[in-house]
């Protein structure tokens, strides 16, 4: 079958910045693909190229078949876009801003309220449909927004960072909401820096890093790939170097543990990957207190997508995030996505 | 092996592939169906914070009142033949208010672009975006006639008087002429400016020069030589001196003289023909610029 969207060798300067480098990725009709990455790895600046937002330096975009380059107006009929930020008009009530998006994307008239009667509906928004959308919470925008998307049956829902700054409940309410769309039939491209996000929603995952794809498969595959289980152990709250050290030689010896390493940032923890064995936890213990050292945790888990960030780049998302966060001028890129 | 001229599922494939790529042109009912709709848009806008349109009547009638007032004991025939300064000024404040109303029609959109509404018009299969120019210009031509009634009207009240009804007409036509130019350059300028601080800006320092190196206040021969030079040259002069010959002769005609600039006479025709020539600059000067960002 065709692919949904066929994204080869994407590539996207911005100045002497290069925003993404190399991007390839396909995703499936009716598949939730997920684009995993820190703030700043070029994530937004992949669908803004998708949604002809933004013309790419090189390479191949085609949303079922279609080129977006030489067929821009019909790849965005295909296409719903849901920006990170929700515009809306704040003077205009949710049903008129539904009517001027039907308009732009030429529903025929008679259709019109019929269709914004479907995706009020579809979202729950039938009681906040004629009041003014500057009085609407977060979560209510983004689901006129979404509700916007939907209109004209997009074959393909580009979501940015779906649910970034919303409270807990609208975030399960818009979760729910895309597993639903995706088992209708529609196919789903979102991007996030939530793990959980990404774990929870996508079938398959793209993870990007500094404007390269490093990883590319299902969720479970990608955390099998990076082999055993987690485990996270705390001699004392804080341990002293000297302890940890310790009982990092001890536990390295240890056969079925590998890659032991301190984390002085959780007050030098170890964490550890063990092989699949159900009994390691048990070793570690009995192992430690032959030794003569205290334990004030330990636990073990399966390996996550942080895990397979972690493997592929030697750091933690968390970790790029911070970095990210230091180094971005996000002045300049509020420029960028200016038009 | 696989023959592929025999099946049925691929013609039918290609077929549905080709009616997805006609997509409608400039010249469809989608292009008015979007222009429509962006145009409705903005009267909604106007409707429910209706301050700038009230602003923007009160604003030329204080004008009218005020800078009436300060030249109420000038010499009778001082302002040419004008019979009194508030018959001389209302030609200016019609036009100086039309002026400041398109110059400011880019701001709009400056706020779209940035507050990420823009992107909504962008990623839509818009069958062209002119449409979004279009429904800006429509919008402030309509507020530009609406303000140009009240003055009107005030003045009338004032004992300004009339043109008579062709002469009405030839008004209108000048306001529009000079507002879709003005329109357009504003436009240009919302999209080629990084921000709404540079926009503010740029309409700062051309609003009131350009008022006052024109003829709305007072007539060529108070100026010096140089600025009678400046002024006969400003397209707000060319939608000026029109008005006001038209305020003041019932009896005019395409060939009648409306303005001795210092470089020759110019006519009634002449100035319509300067201000389409103005519109036809202004909107090939940002047509680059809009295909460029907008396409």
């Amino acid at each position: 079958m065709a692919p949904a969207v066929l994204i080869q060798n994407l590539k996207k300067c911005y100045g002497k910045v290069e925003a993404v480098k190399d991007v390839s990725f396909q995703i499936q009709p009716g598949e939730i693909f997920g684009l995993l990455g820190p703030n700043g790895a070029g994530k937004t600046t992949t669908l803004r190229c998708l949604c002809s937002l933004a013309t790419p330096d090189e390479g191949r975009i085609e949303v079922s078949e279609v080129s977006v380059r030489d067929h821009p107006k019909a790849a965005r009929q295909l296409l719903g876009y849901i920006a990170q930020e929700v515009a809306l008009d704040k003077v205009l009530t949710g049903r008129e801003l539904l009517q001027l998006q039907a308009a732009l994307y030429h529903l025929p008239g008679k259709t019109i309220p019929q269709q914004i009667e479907r995706v009020l509906d579809l979202l729950d928004l039938q009681s906040w449909a004629d009041s003014k959308t500057g009085t609407y919470s977060g979560g209510i925008r983004k689901r006129l927004d979404l509700a916007a998307g939907l209109l004209h049956k997009p074959a393909v829902l580009v979501l940015d960072e779906p649910t970034v700054g919303l409270d807990i409940e609208s975030r399960v309410v818009i979760w729910n909401f895309l597993r639903q769309l995706r088992d209708r039939g529609t196919t789903l491209l979102l991007t996030s820096h939530y793990l959980e996000e990404i774990d929870a929603l996508a079938d398959r995952v793209a993870i990007i890093d500094q404007g390269l794809v490093i990883a590319e498969g299902s969720p479970s595959d990608l955390k099998n790939q990076v082999g055993g289980d987690r485990v996270t152990l705390k001699i004392r709250e804080f341990t002293p170097d000297q302890e940890a050290q310790q009982a990092q030689a001890m536990t390295t010896a240890l056969p079925f543990v590998q890659d032991v390493i301190i984390n002085p940032a959780q007050g030098n923890s170890l964490n550890m990957v063990v092989s699949n064995s159900g009994d390691a936890l048990v070793n570690i213990q009995t192992a430690l207190k032959e030794a003569g050292l205290p334990i004030f945790s330990i636990a073990q888990a399966r390996p996550s997508l942080d895990d397979v960030y972690l493997a592929a780049t030697g750091r933690t998302l968390l970790d790029a995030e911070m970095a990210a966060a230091g180094s971005r001028d996000l002045k300049k890129e509020r420029k960028q996505n200016m038009r | 092996m696989t023959i592929t001229s025999a099946n049925p599922n691929q013609v039918a494939g290609s077929a549905s592939q080709a009616d997805l790529l006609t997509t409608p042109g400039i010249v469809s009912r989608e292009f008015i169906q979007e222009t429509l709709a962006l145009t409705r848009r903005l009267f909604i806008q106007l409707q429910r914070r209706p301050t700038t349109l009230i602003a923007g009547i009160i604003q030329p009638l204080m004008w009218l009142v005020l800078f009436g007032a300060l030249f109420k004991n000038v010499p009778a025939g001082l302002f040419g033949t004008s019979q009194s300064y508030g018959q001389f000024l209302s030609a200016g404040v019609i036009v100086f208010t039309a002026f400041s109303g398109a110059l400011n029609a880019g701001l709009p959109v400056m706020f779209d672009r940035e507050f990420g509404f823009l992107n909504r018009l962008l990623v839509a299969p818009l069958a062209s975006r002119f449409s979004i120019v279009l429904a800006s210009a429509t919008f402030i031509t309509t507020l530009s006639l609406i303000q140009t009634l009240a003055i009107m009207a005030l003045s009338y009240g004032m004992g300004a008087g009339l043109p008579n009804a062709l002469g009405l007409t030839i008004v209108a036509l000048i306001v529009l002429l000079l507002v879709l130019g003005v329109t357009a350059l504003s436009l240009g300028l919302s999209f080629a400016l990084p921000g709404h601080i540079e926009l503010i800006a740029v309409i700062f320092v051309t609003n009131l020069p350009l008022l006052f190196a024109s003829t709305a206040l007072v007539p060529l021969s108070f100026m010096p030589t140089w600025l009678q030079f400046v002024a006969s040259l400003n397209p707000l002069s060319f939608a000026i001196e029109p008005i006001r010959y038209l305020y003041l002769h019932h009896d005019w005609s395409f060939t009648s003289v409306v303005m001795h600039a210092p470089w020759g006479q110019v006519n009634l025709g002449g100035s319509l023909v300067a201000l389409f020539g103005f519109d036809a600059i202004a909107l090939l000067g940002i047509q680059r610029l809009l295909y460029r960002r907008l396409s």
